[in-house]
């Protein structure tokens, strides 16, 4: 699959322009990265509600910033000693009026924000539950967080469940939802259809957070407890983020991707997930490794021997761009480093290295890479 | 003007009797400086621990220390610096001058403030000890269930880190029973409430909310020793406990905590600025009432720390309600301490200067804080550097330059000597610089997608820049940390060359000798208004015809 150009569909929103002694000045810097992740550049609607209270808090406070610090500057350099004062200066033991004044105008400018917050939550927020909004075709998928990956189990779109397509013992069955990992496809919005992308937040074991700046604000992904979010997008693109809540040893490698496709890109690719592992002949020794090894005791490919839940479902490996959730690309070479041991990509990640040798390394290789 | 005799020269007793005095003592100024010693001891630590940290995120995906090491350190400088540096420095520092302030001669139960150094000082010692049984803590400073848990924290470390916090925290809470019964009772003839100095104020709400916050904690730790040693389910997710009722109680705690680390800094800078601006306070009332305000409402606002987990709207409003109100008292002292010096003849020496620098920094956290509190920002931005930058500057720019601006005007009563005004002024502005260098940009880091806590960065997403700024930030504070070292060392080989009243103040602690002797008083004097020495120096005008 082709990886989507974000950058140079990068939407504005319109009062950027204006703010140019921010947008040009600060952000400068901030514009120019490749993989871009700023809040600034908001793509859903939720993470351009955000943006505006955004701009509307950092005017506020920042004239209050003006005011009291120019206030205690000026006082500053106003009465600063001068050489040959010794005297002591009238002694002012305050103003009832203006301490009034100054109690009243902060509860005031506090209340305007709190009904500000009131109405960007109400905007910000969906019950998942819902009916969706008339002619959108909601997606829903399950977010399950792991210690430190992702798992998707893509559940409904367009009001259908989705099901997997596998063959068990020569014969057609369909098991309720089909599973991926690490790299999230969603359908974007166009031709008058928004496509809402409704995520249910899970987590195996801590507590995670599932951060993508530019479609909405973080939640969290506690176990014990389904979270609910939302996001949809016009913009094919990729969107980036990462785990946002600390979670053990590999918090910083836990990345979020997130592809926006173009909705004839998605439905090929969610019709090539929903099929079974391709079965190639050429790469026979390394699925008999990978079904006798430890292998198949944690990770999943359809169609075979291996039906693991612990790690990534490998089903469709190579319709992803990386490994390791994010942190290399996915291509013969890493791949190989990564089975050969993990642990020299990713430290203290739960994949042990298993001891194969060369030549199995190989051959499991060589077998990843037909799972197209 | 002394009021106290002057202590007959004595001398010079061998190590093993002054290392006995020491130890054994019960002498509220001696565990004063003995907290002081600890609490500058954890800073260095605690200061080492992050600068390692910096060295790390100066490139992306640098392997300098593994994740391993990354998550011990941030965790070790997280509660290092809030446990066994931030209420030492300032329970501290209360312990040496709120008896001289009343004009008491002790604190209300001596036996039992030495106990409560020694606890908090061997609940340190029992954390670090980890180090040496296979590995510090490494669950951040808020623990956060269920990481800790027997199944995703293998090992001893997160039992050093409860037992550590749970030692620390009796003394933590004696600490507060001792200044709440002192300052109830022990005040000089005259003193009534109404005329008490506002850092002694500030204290004594202060150690209302260590008693309020600090047994939640314990409460806390309990349950979570029991879960991993006794197998309890309190918070273990897998056999169905709930990881929001840690966080829940955590940050019941955790807030008040923020307020324990900045009320005495508030009552610092409350005595500091009139001092140095030559002018009594400006609506001492509102101050005092401001105090009990920000007490009262920070015991309400602890969950606008979870706002990502998924609670209702209803809590959402609530919460972010309760912390915007917490933002219109602490506007009233900002005000008050710029009105007091309005009109004033400002003398700028060194604790003026980080008095100073504490209004101009703390507003900024403050803000970022109103900012924090708008829910859906918060979402954005929560568990970002820029919630790393905010609270440093609420704590560093707040608390611990009014610590530095209160180290620089009491240090010549509590050693009779003068610490170099040139050397302070070089740390100030060097720590004031560094500061700025290291917490400004981290607002910019958290916003462009950083996270906290991550032991490495992607490169190509603009962080880079932004950290390498921090890291630079980091090294010129170490710069200013070093001169302040210096200065201390300097300071205390020289004569005691400061006399008893060198600022020309007008609190108690300034009418006896410098240092004080052990019975801080001959004479307990009478107080008439809330600046005594004021009345003593301007009888033509004294303060009580106009209180």
């Amino acid at each position: 699959m082709p990886r989507n150009t974000p950058l140079e569909q990068r939407r504005h929103p319109p009062w950027n322009g204006q703010l140019t002694w921010f947008s040009g000045g600060l952000l400068a810097v901030a514009q120019a990265p490749p993989d871009n992740l700023s809040m600034f550049d908001p793509v859903s609607p939720p993470a351009e509600s955000i943006l505006n209270l955004t701009y509307l808090l950092l005017g506020i406070t920042g004239a209050i910033f003006l005011v009291v610090e120019g206030m205690l500057v000026w006082c500053i350099y106003r009465y600063r000693q001068k050489p040959g004062t010794e005297t002591e200066p009238p002694q002012n033991y305050g103003s009832k009026p203006v301490e009034l004044a100054w109690t009243v105008t902060p509860a005031l400018i506090v209340f305007v924000l709190f009904l500000i917050v009131f109405r960007t939550i109400a905007d910000t927020r969906r019950d998942p539950h819902q009916a969706p909004p008339p002619g959108s075709k909601p997606l829903h998928v399950t977010v399950i967080g792991h210690q430190w990956w992702w798992e998707y189990v893509y559940e409904k779109y367009d009001g259908t469940e989705i099901r997997s397509e596998d063959v068990k013992d020569g014969k057609p069955v369909s098991q309720r939802y089909m599973k991926t990992a690490n790299e999230l496809h969603v359908p974007a919005s166009a031709d008058g259809t928004p496509r809402p992308v409704y995520l249910h937040l899970q987590s195996v074991d801590v507590i995670h957070s599932f951060w993508v700046p530019r479609l909405a604000g973080k939640t969290d992904v506690i176990p014990n407890r389904i979270n609910h979010m939302w996001f949809q997008s016009a913009i094919p693109g990729l969107y980036l983020g990462q785990c946002a809540e600390y979670c053990g040893t590999q918090h910083a490698g836990m990345l979020l991707r997130v592809y926006v496709d173009p909705v004839d890109e998605f439905e090929t690719w969610l019709a090539n997930e929903r099929k079974p592992a391709v079965e190639d002949p050429a790469a026979a020794a390394g699925k008999k490794v990978l079904e006798s090894e430890a292998c198949m005791n944690c990770h999943t490919v359809r169609g075979t021997a291996a039906q693991g839940g612990f790690g990534p479902d490998l089903t469709h490996l190579m319709s992803r761009e990386t490994i390791a959730s994010g942190l290399e690309p996915n291509n013969k070479e890493m791949l190989r480093v990564w089975v050969k041991d993990p642990q020299q990509i990713k430290p203290g990640c739960r994949m042990p290295a298993m001891n194969l040798t060369d030549a199995e390394i190989d051959q499991v290789v060589a077998y990843l890479l037909t799972l197209k | 003007m002394a009021i106290a005799e002057q202590e007959p020269q004595v001398e010079r007793r061998p190590w093993n009797d002054i290392l006995h005095d020491w130890v054994t003592t019960v002498d509220h100024k001696k565990l004063g400086i003995m907290y002081i010693l600890m609490a500058l001891f954890f800073l260095i630590v605690a200061g080492i621990e992050i600068i390692l940290v910096r060295c790390q995120l100066f490139v992306p995906r640098a392997q300098f220390i593994g994740p391993d090491m990354f998550n011990q350190l941030f965790t070790m400088h997280g509660t290092t610096m809030v446990f066994f540096m931030g209420m030492p420095i300032l329970i501290g520092i209360g312990n040496y001058i709120v008896p001289l302030m009343i004009g008491a001669r002790d604190m209300a139960f001596p036996r039992l403030n030495a106990f409560g150094f020694w606890v908090t000082l061997f609940g340190g010692l029992v954390m670090y000890f980890s180090f040496l049984a296979g590995g510090a803590p490494d669950i951040g400073w808020f623990g956060y269930a269920p990481l800790t848990s027997a199944a995703f924290s293998r090992g001893t470390s997160t039992d050093y880190w409860i037992v550590g916090l749970l030692v620390s925290g009796t003394g933590t809470i004696a600490a507060g029973v001792n200044f709440i019964a002192t300052i109830l009772t022990m005040r000089a003839p005259g003193m009534t409430f109404r005329k008490m100095p506002l850092f002694v104020w500030m204290m004594f709400f202060d150690a209302f909310l260590i008693l309020l916050a600090i047994p939640p904690l314990t409460a806390a730790l309990i349950m979570l020793l029991f879960d991993r040693q006794l197998g309890a389910h309190f918070f273990n997710t897998q056999a169905g406990g709930d990881a929001l009722l840690w966080q829940h109680m955590f940050w019941f705690f955790g807030h008040p905590e923020v307020y324990i680390l900045v009320l005495p800094a508030f009552g610092m800078i409350s005595e500091i600025i009139p001092v140095f601006a030559r002018k009594v306070i400006f609506g001492y009332e509102s101050v005092a009432a401001a105090t009990v305000a920000i007490a009262f409402i920070s015991l309400g606002v602890w969950a606008h720390h979870m706002f990502t987990v998924g609670m209702s709207k209803t809590l959402d409003y609530i919460f972010a309600g309760a912390t915007f109100l917490i933002a219109v008292p602490t506007g009233i002292k900002v005000f008050n301490w710029v009105a007091t010096l309005y009109g004033g003849r400002l003398r700028l020496h060194t604790p003026m200067l980080f008095a100073l620098g504490f209004l101009g920094m703390f507003l900024i956290g403050g803000l970022t804080g109103i900012m924090l509190a708008t829910v859906p920002f918060d979402w954005q931005v929560s568990d970002t550097y820029f919630v790393v930058g905010h609270f440093h500057f609420v704590l560093f720019g707040g608390t611990l330059f009014a610590v530095m601006a209160g180290f620089f005007y009491w240090f010549p009563k509590v050693t009779g000597r003068m610490l170099s005004e040139k050397l302070g002024k070089w740390q100030f502005w060097f720590l004031f610089v560094g500061f700025n260098l290291t917490f400004l940009p981290m607002h910019m880091s958290g916003m462009l997608g950083m996270p906290r806590r991550i032991a490495y960065y992607m490169p190509d997403r603009g962080f880079e820049i932004w950290n390498q700024l921090s890291t630079i930030g980091a090294f010129v504070q170490v710069i200013g940390f070093l001169i302040f070292i210096w200065n201390l060392v300097a300071s205390l080989r020289k004569e005691p060359d400061a006399g008893d009243d060198p600022w020309d103040a007008w609190t108690l602690e300034w009418a006896t000798t410098s240092p004080p002797p052990s019975y801080n008083f001959a004479v307990v004097p009478e107080v008439r208004s809330r600046r005594p020495l004021w009345d003593l120096k301007h009888p033509e005008d004294p303060d009580w015809k106009y209180e």
